[in-house]
């Protein structure tokens, strides 16, 4: 039932990608989705295929998964196709019908911004899959934290996400206790018309608001019973350190930007859309 | 009305990273009538077996029978049956949600599509039975104690009338008087309704008192079903997995081992009571 649903679709796995640094895979992930707006040529996209290709083979995720997760772009990635398809004039035509051209650089375009597409969120998803939540949130937390000196609480809205992240699990497991519980006693969510539907869900509802309620209020107990008092002077149990395979990550992946940018320069720059 | 599982097997979150096994190859009957404990350890799958026999959960493999018919048959009525076979889930009271106690109990009765008379009968009746007093019928169920709150919560599953009652851990987080209290109504409603209880514990010492049979499961399979005496007998076995007999049963054994002349089976205090009088009077 709802426990199915995997959030943060975190895939556990050991590997070299898993082992380092939230702050190098969020940094890192930033490079690449950057080296795929420097460059629209060929040569560009066979290096950053190159590149995922590696990664991906390091993570030790089922490419399978990271198909998976490109599902939920594909309307957009299907339109955008479409659009850049017949709207780009430019080059040889190709094909002439009715009111709809197809030029050779309405063709290029459309197919360097489906695999742009496509790799961004691929790219982002190794990061997701290879992270869990809360260190995530760590690394946002870390990254984030010059922004204090302008007094963005960045401690306490860190604090906040990974709370949210924690209770996703433990809510989606109430709701599906409650769910099965008002279920036994013969409650029916799935037929009836809107109306009705919407009364069924309050035997859910009601019981779940109570229960979050009692939640926060034991969480904040408990916080507040280990003296908790925010962020200031806090120190940390598994504080994040770099280590030597986390240098090599940035320096490979700062490598990767400049290739790019080289390339970027120096082929094809006619073919620049934006 | 017998209930029966034919090699039923439940595998969680098939074809993904977090699958597990959770029930491995179960047989099982239980006749109408019977008081059956089943115990085991957290995570040896009693929970998961239990959510089966009102079809909650659908087996992976296997089929769960009901009255001689299999429930997993095309067009099987699932709300009758859950109507039936009542399943208290752990921390029933987390489920209570209705702005009164007795408009809570009749929210079951309600989706059986009873009339509002025979649906606050029902209500009535369950909540007699499980000894709420009357006076606090008007109250909002979330005002109550927790002992109060889980009577509220059993009654709105008795409402329904069924024919087999399983609870999940009914006594978990209660103090010893309300558990004791608890159990003893339970065991009460059991000899006046005849119905089929099936009691989900960890505790032996609780189930050893009332059931006159004992499932033990361990890591998804059934690892011993029998008496209370035979299971106890199995007293070594028990423990190597985690549980323990109750400790009555520790006692008779070492007083056999010193050379009394006791016979080890006892269950009960009681039992083992009048068995250390008789062998010191015989």
């Amino acid at each position: 039932m709802v426990r199915d649903i995997t959030i943060g679709q975190y895939y556990p796995a050991q590997s070299r990608i898993h082992s380092l640094d939230p702050r190098v895979k969020i940094v890192c992930t930033l490079f690449f989705l950057i080296s795929l707006f420097i460059q629209n040529s060929l040569p560009g996209y066979a290096a950053a295929t190159v590149f995922l290709g590696i990664v991906i083979c390091l993570s030790k995720v089922p490419l399978k998964y990271i198909v998976k997760g490109l599902k939920p772009v594909v309307i957009l990635l299907l339109f955008t196709v479409v659009m850049n398809l017949f709207l780009t004039r430019g080059g040889e035509t190709l094909v002439h019908f009715w009111i709809f051209t197809i030029t050779e650089s309405g063709l290029r375009t459309s197919v360097f911004m489906a695999i742009r597409l496509m790799y961004l969120v691929a790219g982002s998803s190794i990061m997701t899959f290879t992270t869990t939540p809360n260190s995530l949130t760590d690394g946002i937390e870390k990254l984030l934290h010059p922004l204090n000196k302008i007094h963005v609480p960045v401690h306490e809205v860190a604090m906040m996400m990974s709370i949210a992240l924690r209770f996703i699990p433990i809510l989606l497991e109430e709701t599906d206790k409650i769910m099965k519980a008002q279920t036994a006693r013969g409650a029916d969510f799935e037929s009836g018309n809107l109306i009705q539907r919407a009364k069924a869900m309050i035997p859910i509802l009601v019981p779940l608001f109570v229960s979050a309620f009692r939640r926060a209020n034991d969480l904040a107990m408990a916080m507040e019973a280990r003296c908790y008092h925010g962020g200031d002077g806090r120190t940390r149990m598994k504080p994040l350190k770099y280590h030597g395979r986390d240098y090599a990550a940035y320096v490979i992946t700062v490598l990767y930007l400049v290739i790019m940018f080289v390339i970027g320069r120096f082929v094809s720059f006619k073919l620049w859309i934006f | 009305m017998s209930i029966k599982l034919e090699h039923v097997n439940y595998i969680y979150s098939q074809g993904t990273a977090y699958e597990k096994h959770a029930l491995k190859d179960i047989n099982l009957e239980i006749p109408q009538g019977q008081f059956v404990g089943i115990i085991g350890h957290t995570g040896s799958g009693k929970s998961t077996l239990i959510q089966h026999l009102n079809g909650l959960i659908k087996a992976t493999s296997g089929t769960v029978y009901y009255d001689g018919k299999s429930i997993y048959e095309d067009g099987y009525d699932m709300k009758k049956l859950r109507g039936q076979v009542g399943l208290v889930f752990q921390y029933p009271e987390y489920q209570l949600f209705e702005v009164d106690v007795i408009t809570d109990v009749c929210f079951g009765p309600k989706n059986q599509g009873l009339p509002r008379e025979e649906c606050e009968k029902n209500a009535r009746w369950a909540l007699d039975l499980v000894g709420f007093p009357e006076k606090y019928y008007q109250q909002s169920p979330f005002e109550l104690s927790g002992g109060q709150k889980r009577r509220v919560a059993i009654a709105g599953i008795l409402a329904m009338h069924p024919k087999v009652l399983v609870l999940d851990e009914p006594t978990a987080g209660l103090d010893p008087k309300g558990r004791d209290e608890i159990l003893d109504q339970i065991a009460h409603l059991h000899k006046e309704t005849g119905m089929t209880v099936i009691l989900v514990s960890h505790s032996m010492e609780d189930i050893a008192r009332y059931v006159e049979r004992i499932i033990v499961m361990n890591r998804g399979e059934k690892m011993l079903d029998g008496t209370p005496r035979e299971v106890f007998s199995h007293y070594k076995e028990l423990e190597k997995v985690g549980l323990a007999a109750p400790q009555v049963t520790y006692v008779m054994h070492d007083l056999k081992e010193r050379g009394f002349p006791v016979s080890p089976d006892a269950t009960t205090i009681q039992e083992a009571a009048d068995e250390i009088m008789r062998s010191l009077h015989g």
